[in-house]
């Protein structure tokens, strides 16, 4: 056997779940689509004592607009990927999901379960920090909404309280004439990724930029955001020159990779340059196709 | 030794009932206890995707699922897709025209992930077939023919 032994818990309601949850805090480590907690006890890297797999709470697995975009944290990845109410009203995201892994991966993946697990080369913490998305925690006493940005606390952690479950994330819609691009680049499909992208770009009824959200992957220890480089673009008019320069604005100042076996630090800095300058482009090409009413 | 959990699950159509260790990777539930070996175990980290099964007709690493999990599912490997070597699978007769395998061990991976793909997508591109099999690894072929073996078993599944 290659993990270390567990004891097992399929509780089949949240409420179950909670209870779990409640008495054993910590202890007990919840397993959603197991995809990153299982090569981790394979290789013996977490040997957690106790697991709650979440599996059977069917309540946990769904999409649903109201006013925002809601999708529960079992939603496996594939199903996001392939859902149109997604496409429609959080198209980044759409755009994201294809590159988390392989698609056998994102059969059993889930939405929620990338998210609570907050690895920093991860798709679906910079999407919902691009977004400011918002992460709904239960425990047994009650619920709270949590911002991305306050959500994400560092190396594979989070602000999850040991009682409290991820149980839904909340993506508002941003701004009407907001273009979105989500690039990254591995050196193999499916791997992770040497360094990744979101970015949303708004336009004013000028044509100038009114709010730019640049958000890095596998840079830091989390989801990294490039203030300097979108407060260089804000009320000007986009051009080619300004995406080169905030590239280089974010590369330079904004982020601080630290490399790793696949790409030196300075590679990971070329790299996030020459992605900031495509995906604004692409960003902006799809803010200026929204037609003004 | 662990509390066991009990299981009942489908394999390839027919009822499994089993004692397991919740710490029994599916994989080696399917090789140790099902006693069908043609389910191979390559990383057993979810990289090489040899052993892909389908978990209710989607493919999944069996690698990076507990067998206890299965409980209720419905799976197939890739027994299920001839009961005789002499009648293949459309999709088996294609990898053994196209030589589309070498030694062998990432075959049954790559079938189980292109069986629900073709069924689904019955004339493929060149494009779409090899990111249809990006998750699986081949050391042997270079994958020209396993894409090869992928567009013939498309003609051949869905020529009535």
């Amino acid at each position: 056997m290659k993990p270390a032994p567990f004891e097992y818990f399929a509780p089949d309601s949240l409420e179950a779940a909670l209870d779990l949850k409640a008495q054993h805090g910590d202890e007990a480590k919840a397993l959603a689509g197991g995809q990153s907690l299982i090569p981790a006890m394979n290789f013996r890297v977490a040997q957690p004592t106790m697991l709650i797999d979440l599996n059977r709470i069917n309540e946990l697995r769904y999409i649903k607009k109201n006013g925002s975009l809601h999708i529960g944290a079992m939603t496996v990845q594939s199903q996001a990927e392939h859902d149109d109410l997604v496409a429609a009203h959080a198209p980044l995201l759409h755009e994201a999901l294809p590159n988390i892994a392989h698609s056998q991966i994102r059969n059993r993946g889930t939405v929620g379960g990338s998210i609570a697990h907050a690895d920093p080369a991860s798709e679906l913490p910079v999407v919902c920090v691009a977004l400011n998305a918002r992460m709904l925690a239960r425990s047994r006493t009650g619920e709270r909404w949590i911002e991305a940005r306050e959500f994400f606390a560092g190396l594979f952690a989070t602000t999850l309280q040991p009682d409290e479950l991820l149980v839904a994330v909340e993506f508002p819609a941003p701004p009407k004439h907001t273009g979105f691009a989500f690039m990254e680049l591995a050196r193999r499909s499916g791997d992770y990724a040497m360094a990744g992208v979101a970015a949303l770009l708004t336009l004013g009824s000028d044509g100038k930029c009114e709010q730019a959200n640049l958000v890095y992957l596998n840079v830091g220890d989390g989801p990294v955001e490039a203030h300097q480089a979108s407060a260089g673009l804000k009320g000007l008019k986009p051009t080619a020159a300004r995406f080169t320069e905030a590239g280089q604005i974010a590369s330079q100042k904004d982020l601080s990779p630290f490399g790793n076996l696949h790409a030196t630090a300075d590679y990971q800095r070329h790299l996030s340059a020459v992605l900031t300058e495509r995906a604004l482009a692409k960003a902006f090409d799809r803010a200026s196709q929204i037609k003004r009413s | 030794m662990a509390k066991t959990h009990s299981i009942n699950l489908s394999i390839n159509g027919k009822a499994y009932r089993n004692e397991v260790e919740p710490r029994l990777l599916l994989s080696d539930y399917l090789r140790q206890e099902a006693g069908l070996t043609g389910t191979h175990v390559g990383c057993e980290h979810g990289v090489c995707g040899a052993c892909t099964v389908l978990l209710d007709g989607r493919p999944v690493r069996s690698c990076l699922m507990f067998a206890v999990q299965a409980e209720g599912h419905q799976l197939m490997t890739v027994e299920g897709l001839s009961s005789d070597e002499k009648d293949l699978h459309p999709l088996q007769q294609a990898f053994w025209e196209a030589h589309g395998l070498q030694c062998g061990f990432c075959t049954p991976g790559f079938l189980m992930t292109l069986l629900p793909y073709l069924q689904a997508n019955p004339s493929p591109s060149e494009e779409e077939i090899r990111s249809a099999v990006s998750g699986n690894l081949c050391r042997c072929t270079g994958y020209q023919h396993i894409v090869d073996a992928a567009r013939l078993a498309a003609e051949k599944m869905h020529t009535p």
